[in-house]
């Protein structure tokens, strides 16, 4: 097994130069996902092809399978993939609660060391929400935290779960932030915390953070408690600006970001991990509307527009998320969960005819 | 010497074992309040109820009630499995008693099955004479612990051939033992002298038999207290006539129905002595003869006593021994003192003058 | 009559908390010597004085005390406080905890502002003195109402549910150790015992209060074992419940339906922190942390605290806090110790003056001050 992943890895090397040659066509890795999510991932294909955007895509199926000691998991040709690629796609997973084998969304998370969960949450015109002038970024440690998935029951009945906080994953995180900020014109960063309570181990990640900030002085640097976040986001979310914070409270506060807005069905995510990155839709399956043509690809859309990005194909994300936007704006295409009529289909061709 | 200390220290532990089991705190207690399930019932149940609720209130008891209407009128089981969750719950109730309509055959006594489904092996009621109350009998104290689960209770009845009904009475060794262990260990505790077993071993040799045999067997185990028997017949004739040889009486099923019937009303009726009813885990506190006076139903002039008695017993349970001296305290001013007597005692004072004189008594002892 | 005036008028008269506290003396002395003021009350007898702890925190706790003792002697409440002052940034001044814990334990009542924690105490020890509080008197249940009061602006309306969380294990357990340089390790603990306590105590006050459905929140996806066993025993509790709902609902999908369809909710319940997380997200919903009351529960004892744990330490000595919290939970601590009349007098005067808009205070929108609201509150009292 370590053989196989040493091969990976030398064969990931020789690929490296490869990602900075940004005029050349190139592969993603395309996960489709269970329930509703073959229909919103061809949906932004589709988009993406009406756009002219360089890339090809590369599509696997994650259908967990059996390893040799018995244990499901991610079939190694999608690993392959990624591995390969260096960057994916990525629809909504099944994760069936309390039952027998690991999350597999945790699982991609390891394996591709994915170190960094970033949620712009912005409000979106055309649809109103309660909440107006929402722009929040949260940005979440991915690794460890309470997730560490380290637990076990010391004497019947007694159940113990330990939250790891290491200072490597700490400053890594506080310096992607940090290094966010600063490259989308961002002004504020939040650290979160519970270190009244947890002193030892939100206080190290609090340490850590402080110092990466004492290296930014351009960007200001705040610290809050979690529940005190929560009590003014939805009092005023404007604000905040840049979030960043362990891995348990981001899972929350990006939830509830999202919530804001307008839902998971809105909002876009992109893990950043050491040398690769997953941008996925976060929303469930919702198996109850799959194959319908009723599903709203605008969070795969949004993701796809911040993997652009990422690979510094800005021009290209502009115009569809502009796009996007646009159509959203107009409220003549909506689908059914944003209070309009329209099929999945019709939504994205009124997308392709403004690109 | 030695056989005794090995004596001494086998009842102390089934002492140990009987605190533990017969009195659990009960569970719904919440900053110093507790939540008791509450079963008004038919007759008089809900009237008495809603004073109980109005006493304790005005003395500011901490005892919220959960009310669950389980009564006759409905045929289901919804109610019934109801007010058995919420009593398991709570782990305490008290309780005004259910009709049983005899019209349809197939619906089995409401009470009779709560006990069965709650375990509540132990039926105790305390009779004892009150001086401002005039009766036949001076100075009347007995304790009446009945076994509640078993014998010809047991709901076990059919038509074998036409015009042939069988009953079946059913007598466990297992039972028999509880209750009497319970019976002593009871009269150990208060410092009674005397348990004397009522049974009818003479012509129903096996299963009176078996009660009378374990009963003896467990006697053996408590030399300090005398132990006594007596065919029902007899015992139900000495009751009337010398009530002040018994001391604790120790009763299969059937036959405690009848004594502690014959036992309240030796001591002034229905409206004034209470039952409390005990399992394992459960208690249960009603009136002490289970009766639900429908003849007196919204008269005003039912004698609430009773149900008084039993709420003092639950607050003696649950531990807040304050309220429930408070509540003893009132109540022996109404029979004692105050002479507020109800018809049923001989008075033509009505519930409601009761209820006034218990809510400012109470009040006035509540208040440093 | 005639003293009931002359102290209106002593009111109308602007003060500085100093001299409100005098006045609170004077309050107190006038309504225990004076007789004829006595006989003037309706109330037909003076009922028996029930003691109740009273810290008064750090922050803006002290002021918020001075407000719910000033309402209760206007009211006369047969109340004797047993002040004592608790604070962790400020030790010298502090009482021993086991003072404090002592007095609960007697009373079996108290009111609480909030302590304040700092990242580190001068000790170097882990618990912190809230901890302490709550691990020795074994205040399991942290129950906060949430409820929205015409007069508030909010952006959700006729909000009303609560939320009951555990609060002596899970995450707050205060075992962290490093295990080499650079990694720590934080424990969290969940057994049964406490899960099935706490679940029955939601699904018990879900009775006693007539609600009609349970919401169990959790992240049992993730972490299998120990939320899975959280989870479990809600279940099984669930079962002895059959005319209450129960669902259950994952952590972040619950903050995320919070701020978008509250109405949703009826009775929560969660492990610790998810708990902090929702009853400040509830808190700010409902107006924010001055207006939502809560209450610890152990078998034993209660203690009320504002819902939302904020010091609010920029306010202090400004008289800009809002007391709301404060005199909700004295109003429901009346309601528990049997004087249900007063609490009802309280609870419609403090809703009288929020619906009228008068004396809002900053964190509303308004700029009256802490004594104007507070005046207010006690000039709506209905006789």
């Amino acid at each position: 097994m370590s053989k196989f992943l040493r091969s990976l890895a030398s064969l990931s090397r020789t690929r490296i130069q490869y990602r900075h040659q940004s005029t050349d066509v190139r592969t993603v890795t395309l996960i489709p996902g269970d329930g509703i999510g073959p229909e919103i991932s061809s949906a932004v294909q589709q988009i993406f092809a009406a756009a002219k955007v360089p890339i090809n895509w590369e599509v696997v199926d994650v259908t967990p399978v059996k390893y040799p000691d018995g244990k499901f998991g991610i079939p190694p040709k999608a690993i392959e993939s990624v591995m390969k690629n260096k960057i994916g796609l990525k629809g909504p997973l099944a994760t069936p609660i309390g039952k027998g084998h690991r999350s597999l969304n945790l699982e991609i998370r390891k394996v591709f060391s994915l170190y960094a969960n970033v949620r712009p949450c912005r409000s979106i015109e055309g649809y109103q929400t309660l909440y107006d002038n929402v722009d929040v970024v949260t940005i979440r440690e991915n690794t460890e935290g309470e997730y560490s998935g380290i637990e076990h029951e010391i004497v019947s009945g007694v159940v113990q779960s330990i939250k790891l906080i290491t200072e490597p994953a700490s400053r890594r995180v506080a310096e992607y932030a940090f290094d966010y900020a600063k490259n989308n014109g961002r002004k504020v960063v939040t650290a979160v915390h519970k270190a009244n309570i947890m002193r030892l181990s939100d206080g190290l990640f609090l340490q850590c953070c402080r110092e990466v900030a004492e290296k930014h002085p351009e960007i200001k640097y705040k610290e809050m408690y979690l529940d005190t976040v929560c009590l003014n986001m939805v009092q005023d979310p404007s604000n905040f600006d840049v979030l960043v914070m362990p891995n348990l409270y981001g899972d929350i506060l990006s939830d509830l970001c999202a919530g804001l807005v307008g839902g998971l069905g809105l909002t876009p995510s992109g893990n950043i991990g050491r040398d690769g990155a997953v941008f996925e839709s976060v929303h469930g399956t919702a198996p109850d509307i799959a194959g319908q043509d009723k599903a709203n690809p605008t969070a795969l859309l949004l993701s796809a527009v911040m993997m652009l990005r990422y690979m510094q194909l800005n021009t290209y994300a502009d115009k569809i998320e502009n796009a996007c936007l646009d159509v959203i704006k107009e409220g003549s295409h909506l689908t059914a969960d944003l209070g309009g009529n329209a099929k999945c289909s019709e939504f994205t061709n009124e997308i392709c005819s403004k690109l | 010497m030695q056989s005794f200390s090995f004596q001494q220290s086998k009842t102390a532990q089934t002492k140990r074992e009987l605190s533990k089991t017969h009195h659990l705190p009960p569970v719904a207690k919440y900053g110093g309040r507790f939540v008791v399930t509450m079963l008004p019932g038919d007759g008089i149940g809900p009237e008495m109820m809603g004073y109980v609720k109005t006493v304790f209130k005005a003395g500011g008891i901490p005892v919220d009630f959960e009310e669950v209407y389980l009564d006759s009128m409905h045929e289901t089981y919804e109610h019934m499995d109801q007010a058995i969750i919420s009593i398991k719950r709570n782990g305490v109730a008290i309780k005004g008693n259910i009709e049983t309509r005899d019209n349809s055959r197939l619906f089995r006594s409401r009470n009779v099955e709560l006990r069965l489904q709650l375990d509540l092996f132990a039926n105790v009621i305390h009779c004892k004479s009150q001086p401002g109350v005039k009766t036949r009998h001076q100075n009347i104290d007995i304790i009446l612990i009945r076994q509640n689960t078993e014998g010809e209770y047991s709901c076990l009845e059919h038509e074998n051939v036409k015009g042939v009904v069988e009953s079946l009475k059913i007598i466990t060794k297992e039972r028999s033992e509880r209750i009497a262990r319970y019976a002593f260990e009871y009269a150990k505790k208060h410092n009674r002298k005397k348990v004397t077993a009522v049974h009818k071993a003479n012509i129903m040799k096996m299963s009176d038999g078996l009660f009378l045999n374990t009963c003896k067997e467990i006697a053996e185990q408590y030399p300090n207290i005398t132990f006594d028997n007596m065919i029902i017949d007899n015992c139900s004739m000495q009751l009337v006539s010398h009530p002040n040889q018994f001391d604790v009486l120790l009763l299969p099923n059937l036959y405690g129905n009848i004594l502690t019937n014959i036992a309240c009303g030796i001591v002034g009726g229905p409206g004034i002595t209470s039952g409390q009813n005990f399992g394992e885990r459960y208690a249960v506190f009603e009136t002490g003869t289970r009766n639900t006076g429908k003849s007196v139903a919204g008269k005003n002039i039912a004698n609430p006593l009773a149900m008084f008695n039993a709420s003092a017993d639950l607050l003696e349970y649950i531990g807040l021994d304050k309220y429930s001296n408070v509540l003893r305290n009132s109540i022996d001013k109404v029979l004692n003192v105050e002479k507020i007597h109800t018809p049923d005692l001989g008075g033509s004072n009505s519930t409601t003058d009761v209820i006034d004189f218990l809510i400012d008594d109470v009040k006035a002892q509540t208040q440093v | 009559m005639f003293a009931l005036k002359a102290l209106k008028s002593i009111q109308n008269v602007p003060h500085s908390n100093h001299s409100f506290r005098i006045l609170n003396e004077f309050f107190r002395s006038l309504s225990l010597c004076s007789p004829s003021f006595q006989a003037s009350k309706p109330l037909p007898k003076a009922e028996s004085k029930v003691k109740c702890t009273l810290i008064p925190g750090d922050g803006v706790g002290p002021e918020l005390c001075v407000a719910v003792k000033e309402v209760f002697a206007a009211m006369s409440v047969p109340v004797e406080f047993e002040e004592l002052f608790l604070s962790e940034v400020n030790p010298s001044m502090s009482v021993p905890v086991e003072t404090v814990i002592e007095s609960i334990q007697r009373n079996g009542i108290a009111l609480k502002g909030i302590l304040s924690t700092p990242f580190s105490s001068s000790s170097g020890e882990l618990q912190t003195l809230n901890m302490k509080i709550r691990k020795q008197l074994d205040l399991y249940a942290n129950v906060v109402h949430v409820k929205s009061l015409p007069g508030i602006q909010t952006r959700h309306k006729d909000l009303d549910f609560i939320t009951i969380r555990e609060q002596t294990e899970g995450e707050y357990s205060a075992l962290e150790h490093e295990s080499v340089p650079g990694v720590i390790e934080c424990m969290k603990i969940v057994t049964e015992e406490k899960s099935r306590r706490i679940a029955k105590f939601a699904f018990d006050y879900a009775t006693k209060h007539g609600r009609k459905k349970v919401t169990a929140v959790h992240k049992a996806n993730i972490m299998k074992l120990s939320d899975g066993l959280f989870l479990k025993c809600c279940e099984e509790t669930a079962s002895l419940y059959p005319q209450l709902k129960f669902e259950h609902m994952i952590i972040d999908n619950t903050c995320m339906q919070m701020v978008s369809h509250p109405e949703k909710f009826d009775v929560m319940v969660m492990p610790n922190l998810y708990g902090n997380i929702i009853d400040n997200l509830a808190s700010g919903l409902a107006g924010g942390a001055g207006v939502v009351p809560g209450a610890s529960y152990s078998s034993d004892c209660v203690i009320y605290e504002p819902g939302a744990r904020h010091t609010f330490g920029e306010a202090v000595g400004k008289n800009i806090a809002n007391p709301t919290a404060m005199l909700l939970c004295a109003a429901k601590m009346l309601a528990h110790v049997n004087l249900p009349d007063y609490s009802q007098r309280l609870t419609n005067a403090l809703e009288t003056v929020i619906a009228s808009g008068k004396a809002r205070t900053r964190d509303l929108g308004g700029y009256a001050s802490t004594t104007d609201f507070t005046r207010a509150v006690i000039s709506s009292l209905a006789f």
